[in-house]
């Protein structure tokens, strides 16, 4: 047992983490860094950069996608993928669009004009809908959770399309007399001078950030997401923590569709195509590992802000769009293959230092099985 | 007995030696100075318990480790291998224990993986076929080189590795545990080619958990204990019991049954409990078992690789369905709850793999130890940290783990360790019944001993304890009963008294006289 103090001493400084920390510090706070690198070459290059109202344009772009991306961790944290939130987020505009118009009931005559509350809550119901599907298909029926979402990424795109036909509801407004009014609120009042989407997105933000570190839940998901199997022997309901996880992130997208829409005035059924991408993005550039458990809301929300802040600040200084998708792309890649070197060096690090600590077991795992890595760290 | 045989030099006919062979793993060493003699056209069985180094002897021959220190020598040259390739080069091949074929492909295009035959236009498949069918003429079986492996038994899948290795002309094969999913007959004619092979002088290296069968076939014999060897002797000059005796050593304590408190009500039935197959075929791996643990008792299984142990262990804890039989805790048939109601219940399984089933990596010491206990400092909605804390800090105090504290990443404790954080998380559930698959896997004796201990203790205070091993020393510790399953049935049972032959000999390893 001498090997076990030997480890116990050694381990004691380095998860207090004394000298040699600058890499590590640098490698872990890497977006955050990135975020700062973006809003100084930016605010060099333009003077119009490097100004509140113009942070405060850019952080109302940033809430959808920043809505989106912590639904999406939830997500990924359970080991997950959804791809089906860009859909449900162009869906839940056309059906809050759909309800503000007036919804003719056949057998009695009449036509109902549902206040801003209940088109807001309706939505967000048919959000959670379209996750529990995603759930049930993913947590019971055991469809590969990419093919899942993929699937509802275009049925709920086609429902969208059906609905309107492909035209696009304009008047999101609605009328005084009819009691209705009040929907262009979300995308265009501001409170304290913030504008409410990005009060939104930091509302979202916290409850789900209470929602990982406080609740029993979090720590399930946390738990079901590092090591699905081990969560389930120690007793974690994971398949409906699976289902749960989908919900919470298609009401995330459906607030995001109700913000997007109110915000243009209109609801068109293309909205949303391929932020399940820009969401994904930015999780990942957040910290998180795609093969889950691990990453965090702060993370999530800086890579949001990375991401729009990087294309704002392209369009700002006049670069052309093609260029700001090569751009975006680039920076998805690079924050993969830091996340890559991150996870790699916390498998492989403790080895030599760590030596002792090793059985037998562990050691032939790690070099009979390289897939066995991802998740021995 | 000397723990290492004297240096000697290699005999005239020794293909391949090797010298003062160590493995670490850290700071636990697999092997401790082995010196180990392959002789040309003869059959060396090395012979011991899991754990004891064998595995990784084999491995390091055939280039897929490599050693700590020591020298190999191949043909009086020294040699290192830098992998599995380059060895098979040099004509060692090996067979291993856990098949290595790729399921989705044929039979042919498995035994030419990674070598494929050309032809003139692309992959020759035909010369490829033809030498599949001569290879499984040779192994007497009926076979289309064009079957799917994953359409095979898994008693045929064996004898296709077996071809795989046989079709690259070797002249050393080595064969860990080729005979575990044959049937007797299948067992015969692999006996026939080993004899074909030596007699045209390629060397074998043979390892079999089933002795008696090893003992037929084998022209040396060598001992592995705890990664030293501790006997070498001609197999005409030996007997089962001087294997055993020197495989299971005579200084292993690990104590004896808590005693001095009388066992409390039946806290665990299992009623006539089947469990089908995994892969669908109409095999029962469990066959009506019937078992009764009474609290503050602790039964140990023992069973070779495939006796069920494992399948019955976690179709009580719920992980699997049972195809027949109930499972009653404290009388109540708790056959049809979820694993999370079990738990609850006071029914826990410590699993086998740590790493797989037992942990999450990516948590910390603290979180892993309260997974399963987080309804215990919930208030509200939301964790209590502070009571949380308490309870982690408890926990490891309780069951003893070495560790600088709840925060450290998990993986920064030993495998010993980690094991007590899996022990302790099923602890902190105050369970009734405690269930542990294999809980000494992978562990060192100090650790091993402790966990014992451990179980001990909570025995005393009236926790039922199931726990399996495949090593028959660990049975004589602190187990009030021992069950042997064979087969997916119980072949026997017996009280503290047993002895190591017998266990040995109800599991079907070993048909002993009993002395």
């Amino acid at each position: 047992m001498t090997d076990v103090s030997h480890n116990r001493s050694r381990s004691g400084p380095k998860t207090s983490s004394g000298g040699f920390s600058l890499a590590k510090l640098l490698l872990e706070g890497r977006a955050f860094l990135a975020l700062v690198v973006i809003i100084v070459v930016f605010s060099m290059l333009s003077p119009y950069y490097f100004s509140l109202a113009n942070f405060l344009t850019m952080a109302s772009h940033v809430a959808i996608f920043g809505i989106l991306a912590v639904g999406m961790l939830l997500v990924i944290l359970n080991g997950g993928i959804d791809l089906s939130v860009g859909s449900t987020l162009g869906l839940s505009g056309v059906i809050a669009g759909f309800l503000m118009q007036g919804v003719q009931l056949q057998t009695l005559g009449i036509l109902l004009f549902p206040p801003v509350w209940v088109v807001v809550v309706l939505v967000c119901v048919l959000g959670a809908l379209v996750g529990l599907v995603n759930g049930v298909l993913i947590a019971w029926l055991k469809v590969p959770a990419f093919v899942a979402t993929l699937g509802m990424l275009y049925v709920v795109r086609g429902a969208a399309l059906l609905m309107t036909n492909g035209l696009t509801y304009n008047d999101l407004g609605g009328k005084p007399e009819l009691g209705n009014t009040g929907f262009d609120w979300l995308g265009f009042n501001r409170l304290f001078g913030v504008p409410i989407g990005v009060l939104v997105m930091a509302v979202i933000a916290i409850i789900g950030s209470i929602i990982l570190n406080r609740t029993a839940f979090g720590r399930w998901l946390y738990a079901s997401g590092g090591n699905e199997r081990a969560a389930e022997l120690s007793g974690v309901p994971v398949k409906k923590v699976q289902v749960a996880v989908y919900m919470l992130s298609g009401i995330c997208a459906s607030v995001a569709g109700l913000i997007l829409s109110s915000e243009l005035t209109s609801a068109g059924p293309t909205a949303g195509n391929s932020y399940e991408l820009t969401a994904i993005a930015a999780v990942v550039i957040g910290g998180a590992a795609l093969t889950g458990g691990r990453g965090n809301i702060r993370g999530t929300l800086v890579g949001a802000f990375v991401i729009g802040f990087l294309s704002d600040g392209l369009v700002i200084i006049g670069v052309s769009a093609y260029w700001q998708t090569v751009f975006t792309g680039a920076v998805i890649v690079l924050a993969v293959l830091l996340n890559a070197i991150q996870y790699r060096r916390r498998v492989r690090l403790p080895s030599p230092t760590d030596g002792p600590s090793t059985s037998p077991q562990q050691g032939k795992a790690r070099t009979a099985d390289p897939a066995h890595e991802k998740i021995a760290g | 007995m000397n723990a290492a045989p004297q240096f000697e030099p290699a005999p005239a006919d020794t293909v391949l030696a090797a010298r003062n062979i160590v493995k670490s793993y850290g700071g636990t060493h697999a092997l401790k100075s082995v010196n180990f003699d392959i002789r040309r056209g003869e059959v060396t069985t090395l012979f011991g318990e899991n754990g004891a180094g064998k595995s990784t002897l084999m491995k390091i021959l055939s280039g897929v480790e490599t050693p700590t220190s020591g020298s190999i020598e191949l043909d009086g040259r020294p040699v290192a291998f830098s992998s599995t390739v380059d060895a098979r080069n040099r004509g060692i091949s090996i067979i291993h224990q856990e098949l290595s074929l790729a399921p989705n492909l044929s039979v042919r295009d498995n035994i030419f993986m990674g070598r494929e035959l050309r032809g003139a236009t692309g992959l020759d498949f035909a010369e490829e076929a033809r030498q599949t069918r001569l290879l499984m003429a040779d192994l007497e079986e009926d076979i289309d080189p064009l079957t799917l492996v994953q359409d095979l038994r898994l008693g045929q899948q064996q004898i296709v590795e077996i071809a795989r290795a046989l079709s690259v002309d070797s002249r050393i094969l080595i064969m860990d545990e080729p005979t575990s999913a044959l049937s007797a007959t299948e067992v015969e004619v692999l006996f026939r080619v080993i004899r074909d092979l030596t007699a045209r002088g390629v060397s074998i290296v043979y390892i079999s958990h089933h002795l008696e069968e090893a003992l037929q076939i084998t022209d040396h014999a060598v001992v592995l204990r705890d990664g030293t060897i501790t006997a070498t002797a001609k197999a005409k000059d030996i007997d089962l019991e001087w294997i055993v005796r020197n495989m299971v050593g005579e200084n292993f304590d690990l104590g004896s049954p808590p005693a001095g408190y009388a066992f409390g009500e039946v806290a665990l039935s299992i009623e006539d409990v089947s469990i089908a197959d995994s892969s669908g075929s109409d095999r029962l791996v469990v066959g009506r078992l019937s078992l009764d643990v009474r609290a503050g008792e602790i039964v140990c299984i023992y069973g070779l690789m495939g006796a069920g142990r494992t399948e019955l262990l976690e179709c009580v804890a719920g992980r699997l369905p049972a195809a027949g039989g109930r499972v009653l805790l404290e009388g109540d048939d708790i056959s049809r709850l979820s694993i999370a109601e079990r738990i609850s219940r006071g029914l826990v399984l410590v699993p086998e793999d740590r790493q797989r089933d037992g942990l999450v990596q990516t948590m910390s010491v603290g979180t892993n130890l309260s997974l399963a206990s987080i309804g215990a400092f919930v208030t509200g909605m939301f964790l209590s940290r502070s009571r949380e804390r308490s309870l982690v800090e408890g926990s490891i105090r309780d069951v003893r783990v070495k560790t600088a504290g709840g925060s450290a990443p998990i993986g920064s404790l030993s495998g010993g360790n980690q094991q007590k954080v899996v022990i302790g998380k099923m602890l902190t559930t105050n369970p009734k019944v405690m269930l542990l698959d294999e809980p000494s896997r992978g562990i060192d004796v100090g650790a091993k001993a402790e966990v014992f201990r451990l179980l001990g203790e909570r025995a005393t205070q009236g926790l039922a304890v199931v726990f399996s091993t495949s090593e028959v020393a660990e049975c004589l510790g602190i187990a009030h009963r021992i069950i042997v399953m064979r087969r997916g049935r119980i072949s026997a049972e017996f009280g503290a008294g047993v002895t190591k032959e017998q266990i040995m000999a109800a599991s079907g390893e070993a048909v002993i006289a009993s002395s």
